[in-house]
């Protein structure tokens, strides 16, 4: 294609991405670098139904012309992304400074709010990404050999953990594990622990969260490999099995191979998506035991009292950061194959 | 504009004039955002029966309504005229001039009013308050007397040692609960618990906070000591939690809140044996100090900033309908009424004895919601055992005093 015709083709896609991608980043990367004026304060007596007192409210006549004048806000450079919420670099500082060995320093950043949202973030990524993998690809195995008559029920029911919505299927689980629910009753039978609670601990928590995820994400998988299956070469299993390869060894060495390019994709997808795990932290009611950096910023914009658009915009940039680190891995290889084919 | 009228019109004709509700308004939009509960429910079905010729009165009654409310209100003109506020989200909106003085509003169209439901913030009434709640105490009495406990603990120190008696009966293996799920319910225990200490939350005058101190501390062990005596699940419990544990009779000493009586007593959700031995009683004190454990909440009207005056006259009217007498007397059980045509009913006990305790109102501070959001955050470590006292609260003065600068309270 000529440069000239290229140019014209890509054209609406490359506005698209500028209006709808990168402004939007932009945009909260300017926003995360500001922080609110500062509030005039004056004393003033406050009645109610229950008394009076004399309190400090904001002087908003003085407030509202410095809004005026800078909307935006107060510029505060980096001062948000250092601050102890977030990446908290004096805190880490003291805290290295402090601390005698290596689990004491860990235990003190694991106290600081963003490192501990990126904890529980990361160990839900790598444990949950290769777990739904390896079960989305037996799976798929699995019904690839069922009788014809039977995939097709057999697919509709493998795909439902996908279907229903994130924070609902995290809901009726809630339920579900409670002590008095169906299966939190029937664990505690089977373990012997009348007092056995899932929703009790951190570590139950994270277990809990982590086995939801791979619930909810295995079909997924599955239904590309599966889709990946159809397409292996039937002359080469043929030949396979006439050289006398065993099962697994056909599975190992010529449908595996077959399916990387799928492998790969799965992993990115996977990667992303876990990266921002939100919603089952939510629906499990989990926040006391484990936060993760998508929840930081629903906390920032809608779950408290007050909005903060700063913090919310610097762990936003922190998480796309967060997810080019991921990825870089994945799209390296991806490169190489790409650059394999066209030599 | 015109399309609108027309239809309006021809809503008017089809209901043949019965919406003629006596309000006395001719014009005027009417748009209320507010919380979703029954007693805001019966309010906003009050005011609504005045729409008709030539008046509008659209309702959104969210949970959400704390998260839309600023962005709602800064449009100029308004999206809503009127949001129901309460102690804590007055002080939002006021922090960026979005409601306007009802002074003259009052003096023309508030005459039914008593004097104590205006809520004046330096010398100018801003909100016009309807409802007062509280988190109170809710007992069991059959299980008390079972257990050998003969009165309603009247001190936290009653609570806990009631709860013991009531365990080593073997009645009950956990018998307590508070709102614990950790977030803004777990803050609002913490407050409450540091109210009874009669200790304050800032330094007086300025916006730094002050609860890193004994009182704290002594705040967080009796917290630790309640919850010990709570189901292992207690950092998931909200306020419909608590409620549902309690009407199926799964406990016998909780701390809730006051609206949550009249759903408790409703004849229905719960057995009849549960029902008749509930008792209401104010809100415990503890520590030798005589200022219940809690914080009184108003619920009110107020107008935005950004409107007419004309809508804001329509919209005062209505809501005055909304809160008239009839209003509060057909919808007596649904809340504690600060309005005439009140009476007190069993299911308002707790909180009338906690007003006369003589508890304090929730602080009405512009930074008072960011250090309940801190303190819902950052004390489930200790209540879960992982973290000291101290260690919890130098956290939460660590996270409060970054969001409060981000804030702008804070230099």
């Amino acid at each position: 294609m000529k440069n000239r015709t290229f140019f014209w083709f890509i054209l609406p896609s490359l506005v698209a991405m500028v209006l709808f991608i990168a402004l939007p980043i932009g945009s909260v990367f300017i926003q995360s670098l500001y922080i609110e004026h500062g509030a005039v304060l004056k004393e003033v007596k406050s009645c109610g139904p229950f008394g009076c007192k004399d309190e400090v409210q904001i002087d908003v006549a003085a407030t509202s012309q410095l809004k005026e004048e800078k909307p935006l806000g107060k510029f505060n450079g980096f001062g948000t992304y250092t601050n102890r919420n977030h990446l908290a670099v004096s805190e880490l500082k003291a805290a290295w400074n402090d601390s005698a060995n290596w689990s004491i320093y860990f235990s003190k950043v694991y106290n600081l709010p963003f490192y501990r949202a990126l904890a529980f973030t990361l160990t839900y990524t790598f444990i949950v990404t290769p777990l739904v993998l390896l079960l989305g690809f037996f799976i798929a195995l699995g019904v690839n050999s069922l009788p014809k008559k039977l995939k097709g029920p057999t697919i509709f029911v493998s795909l439902l953990p996908m279907i229903v919505t994130p924070l609902i299927g995290s809901l009726i689980l809630f339920w579900m594990i409670d002590s008095k629910g169906i299966l939190g009753a029937s664990l505690q039978w089977l373990l012997d622990d009348p007092n056995l609670s899932l929703k009790a601990s951190p570590a139950l928590t994270w277990i809990m969260l982590i086995i939801y995820g791979v619930w909810h994400s295995a079909p997924f998988a599955f239904i590309v490999f599966y889709a990946g299956l159809q397409t292996v070469p039937s002359e080469t299993i043929e030949a396979a099995m006439i050289d006398g390869a065993s099962r697994w060894e056909r599975t190992r060495y010529v449908v595996l191979p077959h399916l990387v390019p799928l492998i790969v994709f799965i992993s990115l997808i996977q990667l992303m998506d876990n990266f921002r795990v939100f919603e089952p932290i939510v629906g499990f009611s989990a926040q006391a035991s484990a936060t993760s950096l998508s929840w930081i910023i629903y906390n920032d914009l809608a779950g408290g009292e007050g909005t903060f658009f700063g913090s919310a915009g610097a762990t936003s940039v922190l998480t796309i950061l967060g997810v080019a680190v991921l990825l870089i891995p994945v799209l390296i290889r991806t490169w190489n194959d790409f650059s394999r084919k066209v030599v | 504009m015109f399309l609108k009228k027309v239809m309006v019109a021809g809503a008017f004709i089809m209901l043949g004039n019965t919406a003629m509700a006596g309000c006395g308004i001719s014009s005027g939009n009417v748009n209320v955002l507010s919380n979703d509960f029954p007693a805001i429910q019966a309010v906003t079905a009050g005011a609504s029966t005045c729409a008709g010729d030539g008046v509008t009165v659209k309702t959104n009654l969210t949970k959400d309504h704390k998260d839309i409310m600023v962005a709602a209100l800064t449009a100029n003109p308004a999206e809503y005229t009127s949001v129901i506020t309460s102690n804590s989200t007055l002080v939002t909106l006021m922090n960026d001039g979005l409601v306007r003085s009802l002074d003259d509003l009052v003096a023309k169209h508030g005459g039914g009013l008593n004097p104590s439901q205006m809520v004046t913030v330096d010398g100018k009434i801003m909100a016009v308050a309807f409802m007062a709640n509280a988190q109170h105490l809710f007992s069991r009495s059959d299980i008390l007397e079972k257990a050998g406990v003969s009165s309603i603990p009247a001190t936290y120190e009653d609570v806990l040692a009631a709860a013991k008696a009531i365990k080593s009966a073997g009645l009950m293996d956990y018998p307590v609960a508070l709102n614990t799920k950790a977030g803004w319910n777990l803050g609002e225990e913490f407050v409450n618990m540091y109210m009874g200490t009669g200790g304050d939350f800032f330094k007086p005058g300025t916006a730094e906070v002050a609860v890193n101190n004994a009182h704290g501390v002594a705040t967080l062990n009796m917290l630790k000591s309640l919850v010990a005596y709570s189901h292992p699940d207690f950092m998931t419990f909200d306020s419909n939690a608590t409620q549902a544990e309690w009407e199926a009779g799964n406990l016998a000493l909780a701390t809730m809140w006051g609206s949550r009586g009249g759903a408790v007593m409703d004849g229905e959700g719960s057995s009849e044996a549960v029902e008749s031995s509930t008792v209401l009683s104010s809100a415990p004190t503890w520590g030798g100090k005589s200022r219940p454990a809690s914080t009184l909440w108003w619920d009110g009207i107020s107008i935005s900033a950004n409107i007419s005056d004309e809508d804001a006259e329509a919209t005062f009217v209505a809501l005055m309908h909304g809160i008239s007498p009839e209003v509060i007397a057909a919808n007596n059980a649904a809340a504690v009424w600060l309005g005439k045509g009140y009476t007190p009913s069993k299911a308002s006990a707790g909180v009338s004895a906690t007003a006369a305790g003589g508890a304090a109102p929730y602080p009405m501070l512009p930074f008072m919601g960011t250090l309940h959001s801190a303190l819902g955050s950052e004390i489930s470590d200790f209540l879960q055992g992982s973290e000291s006292a101290e260690q919890a609260l130098s956290d939460v003065e660590a996270a409060y005093t970054a969001a409060a600068t981000e804030k702008g309270f804070l230099k």
